[in-house]
């Protein structure tokens, strides 16, 4: 199984290589696609396949010049290899589908080597190897992210997404050296054996938060994420979203449930819960304000990535205090959340690409009344929208309501400051939720409903073929992980029992639940009632209506008609992606976005309209663009004094150096 | 080969003199006392060779030991003094660092390198691991002396005493290949040889060793 992944990864490289002589025809750049779809249906395999064999690990012949390089599969990674291959799978679909010509050789080179450095990220079982999987999926993602180089934003992100890849590179390197210690052994094996205490652990799972984090969207290392999604192709922005923040997510959880050793002290899962409900907050927020469908779907992305974060905090403290049950619900919420996120965000994206493709435009306030035009699609966006929203049966809804159960659960830690964090966390997380349905409810109402606000969304088309398979492959995984959570909980239950320590309750596929006596979630019943109830109702509103209805047209507002020269409609009588939001930015987005609105009245006698300007800024984007270049220029300004040293100054550093080094060789064995 | 044992004595006792030639450099005013300094180095190293040789049976260290003796021993003290005579220095006077602070900086840095070999090489015999502490020192000495003084031969003198340091590790190593020490003696040959002619381009043109005075002449800046 693991040799056969390990070939995958490696024939993923070659197709790389070959992308290049490969993408001068369509034909070419089919085949691309066609072999990273197979990929991805190859990786599902593989993931199932090592949930349900035992763990394996292989050294290959080859690698870096102390030792082989070793790769190994067990139940934790078999698991984020299915979220990794269910979105390669379909983002390359759909890329297949867009396919109509000669492809740019940077578009189409990076595209099998991002997925190739995620499966190795997966599959690395020494801190090298991993540590070059994460580093190639950074940079091919970084390429892929600036394909398009004209566009000034595109660019910026580009640069933006570059630096975050480095300095989360350089935090996990920096991880692995405070995990390995002095003996510099980085196989995984050998770190189990040796794991962290007390400072040197805290230290350990903050560098993992910077470095992994920052590639996962955790706040308030989030910032690239709006900006990098809209410049990337769809595709792209799909599997960054679905698989790439996942993989970021499976190295935090690799080194927090397994290198890092199972005794740990309970509030080591504090950070994680912080952060993950700050996260799930802001993103939520944010996804309500924006009005670009990928940067809305990218902020919705930090909202989920935050509840997943959560539930890994979770599970981190009830193992640290020793409550493994609590401990396999909460790993459980984070994992299945994981995967139901990675199908749906996928969609979504596509759904976004589709769009795009279709109208032209991705802009809330250019599209409107799609479902006319692409029927397919907007049903295929209703269930990704309705699971992001996290309505029943839904899958989204499933694994956040373990998370809930989860964190009602939390005051079982026994430590009163703890019990008040996880309670304002709940808080959060609950508030995180009911803004993700509003960010929802306005991204398809806006895109979908109403009428078409241009011209273009008015005569927008919807490909057939790949592209719309692509679109209902996840759609219906969406509602059939929604169905049977529990069946894929029991997949799970190896990886839980490596997280939690302790063998998970078998579910079956009827009903999931909190431990023995708690709360019940039954999802098909669920389904079948809630199909029974709009049935019903739709019955009795078909019985009761009068006979003979003519359909007349839809009631505007009470606005006037509109002019000759605007044949769909005046777009001022829908509401805007700005109005939509409007409430939130004023209830919420003033304290926590720094929202701000200006009205510039005209003089008395001047003709011209009066105009209401608003907008938002992220702290987090304000700290990166303000504080940050000062302090870099201050360091930069100083170390330029370091060129007007003498020759014997400069002797004297290299001195200072040299005895320094010889002073911790001197004092370190000691210790 | 432990304690106690003539050969162990008497290498321990070239090492030991060498190291204290390091700290005649480093409190050394008088230019010509440097230089007669280094070429007692030199020989007592090329003596330290001689006996490794003969201790350790390898015939290539006395090859070293010649070669260290001719080089540092006489031609380049030789050509030292030269070039003294020639700038007219014989009687400079130089105290960058007084005796005191450089014979205190200099035991600290013996202690530093002692408490940073003798743990990291544990595994090998007495005497090597005591070779290699005492030519750390020396190396450090020989830079501590580059950095504390000022005149351009001094600085000269220190880099080749720090390069007799490693001179002093390799020949202490048992089973260190011949040719990595004879490119060493090259390399410093050469530098030496760059070094002089350094000197005399900085004498004729700034009218003084003192490398402080090339600052002013440093293109960008100031």
């Amino acid at each position: 199984m693991l040799t056969a992944l390990c070939l995958i990864v490696g024939l993923l490289v070659l197709v790389g290589a070959a992308a290049l002589p490969l993408a001068g025809r369509a034909s070419g750049a089919r085949l691309v696609h066609g072999i990273t779809a197979l990929a991805g249906a190859a990786l599902v395999a593989g993931g199932i396949g090592g949930l349900l064999g035992g763990p394996e690990v292989l050294h290959l012949p080859f690698g870096p010049p102390w030792g082989p390089a070793r790769l190994a599969i067990d139940p934790l990674s078999a698991w984020f290899l299915l979220p990794l291959g269910l979105s390669v799978g379909c983002a390359s679909l759909f890329a297949l589908g867009g396919v109509h010509g000669p492809v740019a050789p940077r578009l189409l080179v990076p595209w099998p080597i991002f997925v190739a450095g995620m499966a190795l990220t997966i599959l690395a079982a020494d801190g090298f190897t991993l540590l070059l999987g994460f580093e190639a999926m950074s940079l091919a993602s970084w390429a892929l992210v600036a394909h398009d180089d004209a566009q000034p934003e595109n660019r910026r992100a580009a640069r933006i997404y570059l630096g975050f890849a480095g300095f989360g590179g350089l935090a996990l390197v920096l991880a692995f050296g405070v995990l390995s210690g002095v003996a510099g052994d980085t196989a995984f094996a050998a770190l189990r054996d040796a794991p962290p205490e007390g400072a040197r652990a805290f230290a350990v799972l903050l560098l993992v938060l910077a470095g992994a984090g920052s590639k996962a969207g955790i706040a308030p290392l989030h910032v690239w994420l709006p900006l990098a999604h809209p410049a990337a192709p769809s595709h792209v922005s799909a599997v960054m979203s679905g698989a790439m923040t996942k993989v970021a997510l499976y190295v935090i959880a690799r080194f927090a449930f397994d290198l890092m050793g199972p005794a740990q002290p309970f509030w080591l899962g504090a950070p994680l819960i912080a952060l993950g409900a700050a996260s799930a907050v802001i993103g939520a927020l944010r996804a309500n304000l924006e009005d670009d469908t990928k940067v809305l779907l990218a902020c919705s992305t930090i909202e989920n990535i935050g509840l997943i974060a959560m539930g890994l905090g979770l599970a981190l403290a009830f193992r640290g205090a020793d409550l493994p049950a609590l401990a396999a619900l909460a790993a459980a919420a984070a994992l299945l959340h994981t995967l139901n996120h990675a199908v749906f965000k996928t969609l979504l994206f596509l759904v976004a690409g589709e769009v795009l493709h279709g109208a032209l435009s991705r802009r809330l306030d250019r599209l409107g009344g799609l479902i006319h035009r692409m029927p397919v699609t907007a049903w295929a966006a209703l269930a990704g929208v309705a699971a992001a929203a996290s309505l029943p049966p839904l899958s989204g809804f499933a694994s956040e309501w373990l998370l809930l159960q989860a964190l009602l659960a939390a005051w079982r830690v026994g430590d009163i400051a703890f019990q008040m964090g996880v309670a304002a966390a709940t808080a959060l997380a609950a508030l995180a939720a009911a803004l993700a349905a509003a960010a929802m409810v306005r991204f398809w109402g806006l895109v979908f409903l109403g009428r078409p606000r241009t011209p273009r969304a008015a005569g927008a088309v919807e490909r057939t073929g790949a592209s719309q398979w692509a679109l209902l492959v996840p759609a219906a995984l969406t509602i059939l992980l929604g169905l049977v959570p529990g069946t894929m909980l029991d997949l799970a239950e190896p990886a839980l029992r490596l997280m939690a320590g302790t063998a998970a309750p078998q579910t079956g596929w009827l009903a999931i639940g909190a431990a023995e006596g708690g709360a019940q979630y039954w999802p098909i019943p669920v389904a079948l009632l809630l199909a029974a109830a709009i049935g019903l109702t739709a019955w009795v509103v078909r019985r009761r209506a009068p006979a003979g209805v003519v359909p007349g047209p839809a009631w505007d507002c009470g606005f006037i008609a509109a002019p000759q020269h605007l044949p769909f409609g005046d777009p001022a009588s829908q509401p805007s992606a700005a109005g939509f939001a409007q409430p939130l930015r004023r209830m919420l987005g003033t304290s926590l976005l720094g929202a701000h609105e200006h009205v510039a009245m005209p003089g008395p006698g001047e003709t011209r309209a009066a105009v209401l300007t608003t907008g938002f800024a992220d702290p987090a984007m304000a700290v990166l663009e303000g504080p940050l270049p000062r302090w870099r220029d201050a360091l930069t300004a100083q170390a330029e004094r370091l060129r007007g040293l003498s020759i014997r100054q400069c002797l004297g550093l290299t001195f200072g150096a040299v005895v320094l080094m010889l002073a911790l060789l001197a004092w370190l064995p000691g210790r | 080969m432990r304690f106690g044992q003539i050969t162990y004595d008497l290498s321990h006792l070239l090492g030991g003199a060498v190291l204290l030639l390091s700290f005649v450099l480093l409190y050394q005013r008088r230019i010509g006392a440097v230089i007669n300094a280094f070429a007692m180095q030199g020989t007592l190293l090329a003596l330290a060779a001689a006996w490794a040789a003969h201790a350790q049976g390898v015939r290539g260290l006395y090859l070293t030991a010649l070669l260290a003796f001719v080089v540092k021993g006489v031609l380049i003290p030789l050509a030292l003094h030269r070039l003294v005579r020639q700038l007219n220095l014989h009687r400079t006077v130089e105290t960058a660092l007084g005796v005191g602070p450089s014979m205190i900086a200099g035991v600290a840095l013996v202690g530093l390198s002692i408490l940073a070999v003798l743990p990291a090489t544990e595994a090998v015999s007495a005497l090597t691991r005591e070779n290699l502490a005492f030519a750390l020192s020396v190396v450090l000495l020989g830079m501590l002396m580059m950095i504390t003084r000022r005149n351009a031969i001094s600085q000269v003198i220190g880099l080749l005493s720090l390069e007799n340091g490693l001179i002093l590790a390799a020949v202490g190593v048992a089973g260190m290949p011949l040719v990595v020490e004879l490119s060493t003696m090259a390399l410093v040959l050469m530098v030496a040889i760059v070094a002089g002619v350094f000197a005399f381009q900085i004498r004729e043109r700034f009218d003084t060793l003192d490398t402080g005075s090339l600052e002013e002449h440093r293109g960008e800046r100031r």
